[in-house]
């Protein structure tokens, strides 16, 4: 765990830990016996066409969950329909699991192969949703948003974590040509990659402007990409695309890249693995590999109190099961001890002022969580600032109190956002 | 699913950079060691007696009102200690042991615990307790008639009552080096300026209290006392004098930067500082006590809430 590296003089910061000299080479995790393909559709949902237990799927097959093509996945193995199951993710996020028992000989799929001969927003946004990195191509279908600007995120926004990193140094061919790829698809010239600061080289020609993001947390996060790169800043409670801006990881874009040069969907995932000991390594995955498979191939054991986490140790989400599957954007597997767990309190705030400078939002965090603490949300969006937020954890990280400040913040956000829906609903 | 194993789940962030309440309490307790020792070495065991009975009530108040309001047990968080212990360094080492329980009854019970405990405090507790013993029982927290029977082979009279009667001509006495040294009378742990500086230092470069406050404090006591002193060199002290007399030092390191009476922004926390130390001087110079920090500091803290609502736009904003 890190320790707080600053005097009380200096502004407080937390470094990425950069990818250094050789880099690693990924392990390569065997195609496990089952995987998961987690659809963003509620299982008892009126319009979804469930998958059938007992179907076979070819690798890359297409199964569309809704008749009109809004929600659908590809399978990333051929296999046999074993079982579909309701899924819960964080925040109440429902959706449904479709588990694949995975055959020993592949039987790739074509349908994209025809659609890969000519480049289109269509047939991209038709099969390439679910992508290693998990492309936002939802965003160029919606009619609100005019999307003007790229913007390419080669830096890993969590602390410890270097999937994206080792894209950029590795396959910087293939994002070149996804680059291309995304240019000529959606006719958007505009386009930058954001790379770490201490990633040097090699970007000649890759057809994008290349701009380097600061080393301290949490400037690859993708408001703080903005605001450092672009210049521009998102009004509180929006997003980037509300900015006419669209951010894609460089996985994504690699991933596009390799789609479109061969004719075939990738499925083989990036993550970084985090293990107790704080060593940390490359692994690449099938989507849809149970964390289970992964652990074992890396040899790490987890135990009963452990912490499983996917993503970084700032902004990822803990798991109750190891058979929770690597999904298209699950950029890395932590795992920590139950001995290094800090635990959090419920003391009162004593107004140290910790949160306030170490706030890249400038919230004023130390009134904001009196009324977090108090159920008053709407409160804490109209005086002090809940929205401006962008969820990098840090006012948690330091709070000498220990109050579980970032899970007040998610829980207020959460809350309003049902009230929300059920006005929109009960009209 | 049996043999399923049970992690931890919990929302991120999962890591914290392992700073606690009591580990910062304790550092201060630490940082005011220095002039406290010096301060029993100067009285000797009466200002042990003082010391030791105010921490140990304020700790015994604390425990009191953690069972009468059936809340967790607090004391190990360091901070009735520290204000014990603050308490115990302003008072004269003569004070009696009622005056003692007394002033840390009213500094915990009173002062911290009536608004709801720690952080929820609006004016600093140690100044609640020794602003009502000042008020009421005025003779002992009179340093020339508390340390009468003192002679420590240096002048013993309390340098500021001296300025404020005699003017300018009575401190001539004092030198910036003596003051500095503690060779004046006082406080327990409130005459030592340099073991206070030392724990000043200490407490900024670890993080502990916020050097804006202190900074501006003493910058507010040194324009508005040069300012006077400019104006009427006969009747006003110079500014070096009114840094080291009295508890200019003390307050400014250690009673002006509580936590929860405190601003946390930065400007507020100037503009608290400096407000402090102006008021400060305005007290000595041309108000009725002595010494003005106790009163200029909890009139700082009644205007806190409305200083820290000067803040920084947030990030993305829209009005």
């Amino acid at each position: 765990m890190l320790k707080k590296l600053f005097g009380g003089l200096a502004t407080p910061r937390i470094d990425y830990i950069p990818l250094e000299g050789r880099l690693p080479v990924p392990v390569n995790i065997l195609l496990p016996p089952k995987v998961t393909l987690v659809l963003d559709i509620a299982m008892d949902a009126k319009d979804a066409i469930l998958p059938k237990i007992g179907d076979t799927v070819k690798t890359g097959q297409k199964l569309t969950l809704v008749e009109d093509g809004r929600v659908y996945a590809i399978s990333p193995a051929t296999g046999t329909i074993s079982a579909v199951t309701p899924f819960r993710g964080e925040m109440g996020q429902v959706g449904t699991a479709v588990l694949i028992d995975t055959a020993k000989k592949e039987d790739p799929d074509d349908q994209f192969a025809a659609a890969a001969q000519e480049p289109a927003l269509a047939s991209a946004a038709a099969f390439l949703a679910g992508l290693p990195g998990n492309p936002p191509f939802k965003v160029f279908g919606d009619p609100e948003k005019s999307i003007h600007t790229i913007v390419i995120n080669g830096a890993d926004g969590d602390l410890l974590v270097a999937t994206q990193q080792f894209v950029v140094q590795s396959r910087i061919d293939a994002i070149a040509k996804g680059i291309a790829v995304l240019k000529r698809i959606t006719g958007i010239e505009n386009v930058t990659l954001a790379v770490p600061v201490n990633v040097m080289g090699g970007y000649g020609s890759i057809g994008a402007e290349v701009k380097f993001v600061d080393t301290a947390y949490p400037s690859a996060l993708p408001h703080m990409i903005l605001k450092d790169v672009l210049g521009k800043v998102i009004p509180a409670g929006k997003g980037a695309e509300d900015l006419g801006v669209c951010i894609f990881n460089a996985e994504a874009v690699a991933s596009i890249g390799r789609a479109y040069e061969d004719g075939k969907i990738p499925f083989q995932k990036l993550l970084t693995v985090i293990k107790k000991d704080g060593s940390k390594g490359l692994v690449s995955a099938r989507i849809g590999t149970p964390v289970k498979d992964i652990l074992k191939a890396v040899g790490e054991t987890v135990a009963d109190r452990d912490r499983v986490i996917l993503g970084g140790p700032m902004t990822g989400v803990s798991i109750y099961t190891l058979d929770y599957p690597v999904r298209p954007d699950t950029d890395a597997l932590m795992i920590q001890d139950k001995d290094s767990i800090p635990f959090v309190s419920d003391y009162p705030c004593i107004n140290c002022g910790e949160c306030l400078r170490v706030c890249p939002a400038k919230i004023p965090i130390n009134m904001l969580v009196r009324f977090l603490e108090a159920g008053q949300y709407q409160e804490a969006v109209d005086l002090y600032d809940l929205y401006a937020c962008f969820e990098c954890g840090l006012c948690s990280y330091v709070c000498v109190s220990r109050i579980p400040i970032f899970q007040y913040i998610r829980l207020a956000k959460y809350e309003l956002n049902r009230i929300e829906t059920a006005e929109v609903t009960n009209v | 699913m049996f043999n399923q194993k049970k992690f931890i789940v919990s929302h991120a962030p999962f890591w914290h950079d392992e700073s606690k309440v009591s580990v910062r309490y304790y550092n201060i307790l630490i940082a005011t060691l220095p002039a406290v020792i010096f301060g029993i070495i100067q009285y000797g065991m009466p200002a042990v007696a003082v010391v030791s009975l105010s921490v140990s009530s304020a700790i015994f108040w604390e425990l009191l009102m953690n069972r009468l309001t059936k809340r967790p047990i607090t004391i190990t968080d360091g901070n009735a200690a520290l204000i014990g212990m603050l308490f115990a360094m302003l008072l004269p080492a003569t004070s009696p042991w009622w005056l003692v329980v007394t002033g840390t009854f009213v500094a915990i019970v009173i002062g911290k615990h009536i608004y709801g405990g720690i952080g929820a405090n609006p004016f600093n507790p140690v100044m609640v307790g020794i602003a009502i013993l000042t008020l009421s029982w005025k003779g002992f927290l009179n340093f020339d008639q508390a340390l009468l029977n003192y002679d420590l082979g240096y002048s013993m009279v309390y340098p500021l009552a001296a300025l404020k009667n005699f003017g300018t001509v009575a401190i001539g006495a004092f030198s910036p080096g003596d003051l500095l040294l503690g060779r004046q009378s006082g406080g327990i742990g409130a005459t030592f300026g340099l073991g206070l500086i030392i724990g000043g230092i200490y407490l900024m470069l670890r993080g502990f209290i916020r050097w804006e406050i202190s900074v501006s404090f003493l910058a507010g006591v040194f324009i508005t006392a040069l300012i006077f002193h400019l104006f009427d060199g006969a009747r006003f002290g110079g500014p070096v004098f009114h840094i080291l007399t009295g508890y200019t030092l003390i307050g400014a390191i250690f009673l002006a930067t509580e936590d929860s009476s405190s601003p946390a922004n930065l400007i507020p926390m100037f503009i608290y500082g400096a407000g402090g130390g102006i008021l400060t001087m305005l007290i000595r110079n041309i108000g009725i006590f002595h010494d003005g920090v106790v009163f200029a500091i909890l009139i700082m803290n009644i205007l806190n809430p409305l200083l820290d609502k000067i803040r920084p736009k947030a990030i993305g904003k829209v009005v």
